[in-house]
């Protein structure tokens, strides 16, 4: 239960009963969280490792795998992931404002209706009509080959289709917490509805943006089944895709490899996210879920 | 695609159905109204492309959506009066398509046979049915043939009574006057490319299946090769009567009428394959509960999906309030070091650390028997309960930190001297907590059990990066195992299980839609209750 700092000092029996078992419970947790990605990482230090051969902690250290993965289609993937995920986070943030600043600022016909609707529409996920999907990107592929199947951009314009529903809310909620005056005031200074928006409510509203981009891009990062329906050639896959299937098959997998891959994958998103810690947790708290 | 600059000048907002309208006199262009006119007009030229392209290829759905996709985007960008629609319709175009219209798809594909045997149209279905059965003509001529290609298109040049012809799978056989024979055989023809052996034998799967029509109707059969030197006329055995509507066997003479289920079948029973796609009304529901050899495994996998969604969310709520609890006391040290470590397996992309887990839990070579057991060989992931077991403690190590500053937060909140006063009214912890503390928790806590629930329910990349769904039921018509959940058991019937069964899988999926979505609304409800405390 929450105390002030205030407290007397503890010492001896008193403070095992009241402090010190808090610390065993830690060192313990933290043992069970960090031992997966001690083991990860020293597996993937671990040249030409196979799960037997990763089980030694650090028992080699070398490079070796991470420069191999080089020639074996994991830099596409890396930069491909990035892309993907890049463009899905900004045309996310991008169009999820744009709606927000209009239901939030604009009074119109079929605004409540819209946004009733867009609640409507966040219940119900996205991922469960990957077959719908698959036959819609099947059949846009014959006029559009370019937003088909196998299609990097044919994946982001899927997921910018699931963003709005999911995200706008979360937006909108923000949007009305900047007082209208701001842009009012703005408006008789003779400034037009492209202007405040670009220049004063997306300045103000920056830290949502900064935390639906995030979840937004760690999201997309992570996303597997509607990247595995829509890609199904290994140029073109993300990071989640071509690292399943290097980890997938125990008996031919390079199991150090795939290691180097995940250590690599992971880096930018851990740091992003212990950096950025306390916006994704407010986010979180506002309605999300990891996926 | 929002106009930086817009062409109203401060005005009330206009309002969508007739509002106030800007005179044209005060429009002046800006460098933004540059920009609009430049993307819009980018758009439009795709757009146009797009009508054309789908024009070309008959789908005429598409042409009519883009049309009036592009009437809605120029109103938009271009009537002044169109303000909240300039900020909405990116968005909403997008959500229409890939959500919208994919869930109503969803709706009228689960009512349909469509899948593999069942993917196209009936029209499409006979041309394929006659020409896949065809039989060599007993006696007919054989015909000195060489494999041309052009633009890596493969072609067959055939001496036919002296005169050379050539065509393509697409293209049926056509004079070409020009071609040089040699002993009989075609050597060059102008526009194509004549291949020597050497390249026939690299191309040989190409070659045996090529299939070059006489003409544009089927029944006059077509030239084929086996060894890329000599032609074989074949004739189709089977022949459509469109009067009729049936296929007539040439051979034998049978008939073969068209059935309900959207093949032709005969009176004994025999059906030609491909068939095409059907409306089936309510089958793909009630075969999930009514085909003995499906209905098991059904059963067995929706109530594992609702003991996993509901074990995920109790666990890890659980485990992530009792640190919340043990690190909320301010006279802990170094609370900043654990509370970052301890959010590490959340900042560890989900997909990553199921697959290292997959790896550690290995029967034979994974660290958990290896290190951590000593060399015992526990099946973790190949026996049905233990595979069960498994995924439940991932998940929670998974998920726990994502409770834990949930918790945190909420924690915090919560005013100290409310759980003073209780004190003093001389409750102990276990009473402030169950009385105090959780109720109050609740509150903001509640709706994200919700929907960590709904999450669990659909964690589909957990359950197939771990266990694939495995170990698998044996005798199922769907390949499927006792780990899987219902979302993995649609990936597998519609793309996994040999015969991919759209329709059922489409089924399925609006199954899985109402449970989240009736889990969600009274989720709702249930918070507003909440609030009301």
């Amino acid at each position: 239960m929450s105390r002030t700092a205030s407290a007397p000092v503890l010492r001896g029996r008193r403070w095992w009963a009241e402090v010190g078992w808090r610390h065993v419970v830690g060192v313990v947790m933290i043992a069970v969280c960090v031992l997966p990605l001690v083991y990860v990482v020293s597996a993937s230090l671990n040249p030409g490792g196979t799960l037997t051969g990763s089980n030694d902690l650090f028992r080699t250290v070398d490079l070796q795998n991470y420069a191999d993965l080089w020639g074996r289609g994991y830099g596409g993937w890396f930069v491909g992931s990035l892309v993907v995920c890049t463009a899905t986070s900004v045309g996310t943030v991008l169009m999820g404002s744009a709606a927000a600043y209009a239901f939030s600022r604009f009074r119109f016909t079929g605004r409540r209706g819209g946004l009733t609707f867009l609640l409507l529409v966040q219940m119900f996920p996205q991922m469960l009509a990957f077959v719908a999907v698959f036959l819609l990107l099947l059949s846009i592929g014959d006029v559009f080959p370019a937003l088909g199947l196998n299609s990097r951009l044919g994946l982001v314009a899927v997921y910018l289709g699931g963003a709005l529903g999911v995200n706008a809310f979360l937006m909108y909620g923000f949007f009305n917490t900047v007082p209208r005056e701001l842009d009012e005031a703005a408006k008789i200074d003779g400034a037009t509805h492209g202007q405040i928006f670009w220049t004063i409510i997306l300045r103000l509203v920056a830290p949502i943006l900064a935390v639906v981009g995030l979840l937004s891009f760690i999201g997309s990062f992570g996303e597997f089944i509607i990247a595995k329906v829509v890609l199904q050639r290994p140029q073109e896959y993300t990071l989640a895709l071509g690292l399943y299937y290097w980890a997938a098959d125990e008996r031919t997998a390079r199991w150090g490899l795939f290691a180097a891959g995940a250590v690599l994958a992971a880096i930018p998103v851990v740091l992003l996210f212990l950096f950025l810690q306390k916006y994704i947790v407010s986010g979180l708290t506002a309605g999300s879920v990891k996926g | 695609m929002s106009d930086p600059q817009a062409v109203t000048t401060a005005a009330p907002p206009p309002t969508l159905g007739g509002g106030t309208v800007t005179p044209h006199a005060r429009r002046r262009p800006s460098p933004g109204f540059f920009v609009k006119l430049a993307l819009v007009a980018t758009v439009d030229a795709l757009g146009v492309y797009g009508v054309l392209a789908a024009a070309a290829v008959a789908s005429w759905g598409i042409v009519a959506f883009l049309v009036l996709a592009l009437v809605v985007v120029n109103w938009a960008y271009f009537s002044p009066r169109a303000l909240p629609a300039k900020y909405l319709v990116p968005g909403l175009v997008l959500l229409l398509v890939y959500q919208i219209f994919t869930m109503a798809y969803t709706g009228w594909v689960a009512f349909t046979n469509y899948g593999d045997g069942h993917n196209s149209t009936k029209q499409d279905a006979i041309a394929s049915i006659a020409e896949q059965n065809e039989t060599r003509v007993e006696g007919s001529p054989t015909l000195p043939l060489s494999v041309v290609e052009r633009d890596g298109e493969l072609g067959f040049a055939v001496v036919q009574e002296g005169v050379v012809e050539v065509g393509t799978a697409q293209q049926p056989l056509a004079p070409a006057p020009d071609a040089t024979v040699e002993a009989g055989r075609v050597t060059a023809v102008p526009g194509w490319d004549v291949l020597q052996f050497v390249d026939v034998a690299g191309r040989q799967d190409e070659v045996t299946v090529l299939r070059v029509p006489f003409s544009d109707d089927p029944a006059d059969g077509s030239v084929r090769t086996q060894d890329g030197s000599t032609g074989y006329v074949f004739r189709p055995t089977l022949a459509y009567d469109e009067a009729t509507d049936t296929f007539v066997d040439t051979v034998d003479g049978t008939t073969y009428a068209p059935s309900d289920g959207g093949n032709f079948v005969s009176a004994d029973g025999t059906v030609l394959t491909p068939g095409w796609r059907v409306g089936v009304g309510l089958d793909n529901f009630t075969r999930a509960f009514t085909d003995s050899r499906l209905s098991g495994p059904f059963v067995q996998i929706t109530a594992w999906t609702f003991a996993f969604a509901f074990l995920s969310v109790v666990t890890t709520f659980a485990l992530g309030l009792f640190l919340a609890i043990v690190f909320n006391d301010a006279r802990v040290r170094g609370r900043k070091v654990y509370r970052s470590l301890l959010i590490l397996p959340y900042a560890f992309p989900g997909f990553l650390s199921a697959l290292v887990w997959r790896g550690m839990l290995n029967e034979k070579f994974g660290f958990v028997n290896e290190v951590l057991l000593g060399g015992a060989q526990v099946p973790w992931l190949q026996d049905p309960w233990l595979a069960k077991v498994s995924i439940v403690l991932v998940n929670l190590w998974l998920g726990f930190p994502y409770m834990f500053l949930v918790c945190t937060g909420a924690l915090q909140s919560i005013p100290a001297d409310t759980i003073e006063a209780a004190r003093i009214d001389g409750a102990g912890p276990a009473r402030i907590l169950r009385s105090v503390t959780l109720p109050l928790l609740m509150v903001s806590v509640a709706p994200l059990l919700i929907s960590s629930f709904a999450f669990n329910f659909n964690n589909f990349s957990l359950i197939y990066m771990l266990t694939g769904g495995g170990p698998n039921f044996v005798g199922t018509p769907v390949v499927v195992g006792h780990t899987d959940i219902l979302i993995s058991m649609v990936y597998s019937v519609a793309f996994e299980s040999g015969t991919k069964q759209y329709g059922l899988a489409s089924a399925l999926s609006i199954l899985i839609f109402v449970v989240v979505g009736v889990v969600s609304w009274l989720g709702f409800r249930r918070t507003r209750t909440l609030e009301e405390i």
